[in-house]
């Protein structure tokens, strides 16, 4: 369960893309979820981004009586590179929806192709600066025995961050460089602004918009971890949720035939998290997992 | 300046406003403490930490924005300004960038030109366009000094990390190193003034850079701009630039080329010294601090400060000249400083004498504060006493020549003007009837004078005044004997 940006406090929260980032809830039920984000929804004065914008009681409103509920369905985004049995598993999931007395509505969300470039150059662009501070000044590891300045910070962050997190702090320098910064940042910021405007208008028509939580069954244990690229793009449905800063939820939809598990996302518009609780629940009451999923390590 | 040359200069000043606290967390701003005792997790940029905008940085930023004829943006964004270096813990500075704070201003104020002494000729006004005025966090401090084995390490102290900044920038418009002297010295005054800083280039708590180029006269273009840093006075600002443009002159002069660049002031050397060049400047890679929401002040705000404020100098001097008929160089003096200004209203009124308690207070008073290093705050004479001083001269109770004794005692010891001239036993004798006595005494001690005088020789006339005031022991008020002791010799 993804709340709404401002929604739970940052603070004490190691920061990655500050304007993403956003504390969210792991569970193992929809009302697990539900408890734990009344717990720690609400105003904090420690985190400037925090709305103060009333916390109701979620669990209370696990009521299993969705009738009338409009769900919207993006089909423009269930082409290419969706997993045929991540689709099926969906598709399912909708016609159950269906049968709970959900309404299904098409949505169209005309912006959300470019989700994952603007995501990857705004979350890198803030991850450059929030990862600065590690730099073996005030603490966390400094590199041995450095001669002046500049190579004690080289050493110590050649040395401290991973090959993913060198390749992320690089994209975002890049993107923030004079000459660069009108090409990549503050464009991206534009086509930000297009995405949040794209779902503000869809949830005119609809309460919930229903899509993949990712476009193929989870990763074996290990898999993709040296092709960034495929890793990024298993993003394309969740990112859009943090672009825009409204509140997600996934919950399982079934298995693959390898056993893993494939996940269903509801997005909604903003401080709605009362109503994609109650819609996720009423799908989790209705088709509980009846099987676990495999634990598979890559070859 | 030689012929032909003509000089460009643009000022860029960071002022500390006045917080109790840090801009961005509630860490004391206080100076002088153990190194790094003024911390906390915000301010040492900790993981996971979050800057929460301290709103009464806002209101003096807002003070400093109004006192230096700024307009105040009604949104305001902050940015990152992203740099490394030890002093800044989370990497990068929050700063402001193309929304700042306050833009646009126009300020008038007066400069002069100076003789080879550097003393002021000739006053004329200047206007100034001041480009900006954001707010800002100032960074911790390096040091290289005075701990065990600075050969091999340096240290870092943050507790001034979080201090917050003005940072005022002006268009390129001084053209002699004295309009850039009188500038920086206008901006102090106006921040001390209002509150909104101490402004104290030798405590650091005012830092100046200037942006100097030179060109041939009727010359369009700007020349290559050179930035100098490590001005740590006004003085130091305005040899500074001299030194500047006669190097840039002179190289130019002599066929060579200027690189756009960073110079440090060395004052002990007089000169300035390359500390980068342009190829190294910086890349900040500013975008805007997404863990702060813009900032919003609305006009009810921006009136509350106004109102808040006190009369600017400007004002204050023009008033005083037209409501208490002051001169040009009175009211600049005694609105020299808010404290001084407001002394000065106060004893005016307790005089009910304007000019006179002017005269008092600068001429005499402000000698002895100037001696003693106080400010007019701290005057141990209140300006009431000083008032009640004055209204004993006017009423003829004492003399002026007197009134200077008691207005030293009465610095000295903190007594009041009665008290003093109680104690001492100077107040005048002013009634006729004392006086008529003693001058019957003394008429009849000296028949043969009197004689004489009523004969023609008025000359006399000063001897009786001297035997009055000597029979009085100089308490009788000269005026009164010279009226009783005419009508009597007359009679
Ligand atoms: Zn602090």
């Amino acid at each position: 369960m993804k709340p709404t940006y401002g929604r739970v406090s940052r603070y004490g929260l190691v920061a990655f893309g500050s304007s993403l980032d956003q504390v969210s809830v792991f569970g193992l039920t929809v009302k697990d979820a539900a408890l734990v984000l009344g717990a720690i929804a609400g105003r904090d004065p420690h985190d400037a981004t925090t709305a103060d914008v009333p916390v109701p009681d979620y669990a209370a409103e696990l009521n299993g009586d969705i009738r009338g509920a409009r769900i919207g369905v993006p089909r423009a985004l269930f082409g290419e590179g969706l997993d045929a049995e991540v689709r099926a598993g969906v598709e399912a999931a909708i016609e159950a929806y269906r049968e709970l007395g959900a309404e299904i509505v098409d949505v169209e969300l005309p912006h959300a192709k470019y989700c994952i470039a603007v995501y990857y150059i705004i979350a890198t662009a803030e991850a450059s600066s929030n990862l600065a501070r590690y730099d073996g000044v005030r603490y966390g590891h400094r590199a041995e025995e450095s001669d002046e300045l500049r190579q004690m910070y080289r050493r110590t962050r050649d040395e401290g961050f991973g090959t993913e997190v060198k390749r992320r702090i690089m994209l975002g320098t890049y993107v923030l460089s004079s000459g660069y910064y009108d090409a990549y940042y503050l464009k991206a910021q534009k086509v930000r602004t297009l995405i949040k405007q794209d779902f503000l208008s869809a949830f005119e028509r609809c309460d919930a918009i229903l899509t993949p939580t990712t476009p193929t069954p989870a990763f074996m244990l290990g898999e993709k971890t040296d092709d960034p690229l495929a890793m990024y793009l298993n993003d394309i449905y969740t990112c859009t949720a943090n672009l825009a800063g409204i509140p997600g939820i996934s919950v399982p939809c079934g298995l693959s035939s390898d056993g893993l598990p494939i996940g269903l996302q509801l997005v909604g518009a903003h401080w709605s998290e009362a109503t994609i609780l109650r819609l996720a629940h009423a799908y989790e009451q209705a088709h509980p997992l009846t099987a676990r999923p495999r634990i598979v390590a890559a070859a | 300046m030689k012929d032909g040359w003509e000089v460009v200069i643009g000022l860029e000043i960071h002022a500390q406003l006045s917080t109790e606290t840090k801009i961005f967390c509630g860490c004391s701003t206080h100076v002088g403490d153990e190194p790094n005792a003024n911390t906390c997790p915000v301010c040492l940029g900790l993981p996971g930490a979050l800057p929460v905008l301290n709103r009464r940085a806002v209101e003096l930023g807002a003070r400093a924005a109004l006192s230096l004829g700024l307009r105040i943006n009604e949104t305001s964004i902050f940015s990152r300004k992203n740099y490394f270096y030890p002093d800044l813990p989370k990497g990068y500075q929050i700063s402001q960038y193309d929304r700042p704070f306050s833009e646009r201003g126009v300020l008038e104020i007066m400069t002069a030109t100076r003789d080879e002494g550097g003393h002021a000729r000739e006053w004329r006004p200047l206007t100034v366009r001041v480009t900006r005025l954001h707010l800002e966090e100032d960074a911790g401090k390096n040091v290289h000094e005075g701990l065990p084995e600075t050969e091999r390490y340096s240290y870092v102290d943050l507790n001034r990390a979080g201090t917050p900044l003005a940072e005022i920038v002006t268009e390129p418009d001084f053209r002699t190193s004295w309009e850039a002297y009188d500038y920086v010295n206008h901006v102090r005054k106006a921040l001390q003034w209002v509150g909104a800083s101490d402004a104290d280039m030798e405590k650091g708590n005012l830092r100046c850079e200037a942006n100097v180029s030179v060109r041939r006269v009727g010359d369009e273009r700007f020349g290559t701009k050179v930035e100098l840093k490590n001005l740590n006075s006004v003085r130091f600002m305005q040899r500074a630039i001299e030194f500047e443009i006669e190097r840039q002159v002179n190289t130019l002069e002599a066929g060579g080329r200027l690189t756009q660049e960073t110079r440090l002031w060395d004052d002990r050397a007089g000169e300035t010294r390359v500390m980068r060049s342009k190829e190294e400047a910086h890349d900040y890679r500013y975008f805007p601090e997404p863990d702060l929401p813009p900032l919003t002040v609305s006009a009810e705000f921006i009136e509350g400060v106004r109102r808040s404020m006190p009369e600017l100098p400007d004002a204050r001097h023009r008033r005083f000249m037209e409501e208490y008929g002051l001169t040009f160089e009175d009211a600049s003096t005694l609105t020299r400083e808010l404290t001084l200004a407001d002394f000065y209203e106060r004893a005016a009124k307790a005089a009910a004498n304007p000019r006179g308690a002017a005269n008092w207070l600068k001429g005499e008073l402000l000698r002895e504060l100037d001696a003693a290093g106080v400010g007019a705050d701290a005057s141990p004479v209140s300006p009431e006493e000083l008032g009640a001083l004055v209204r004993a001269i006017d009423g003829g109770k004492i003399s002026g020549k007197q009134g200077k004794e008691v207005l030293v005692e009465m610095f000295s010891t903190g007594k009041g003007a009665a008290d003093v001239i109680e104690e001492r036993g100077l107040a005048q004798v002013s009634d006729a009837g004392e006086i008529e006595r003693i001058i019957g005494d003394v008429l009849a001690a000296n028949q043969q004078q009197v004689e004489h005088y009523r004969a023609g020789k008025e000359g006399l006339f000063g001897f009786f005044v001297g035997q009055v005031m000597k029979a009085s022991k100089g308490k009788a008020n000269p005026k009164v004997v010279n009226e009783l002791l005419k009508a009597k010799l007359s009679e």
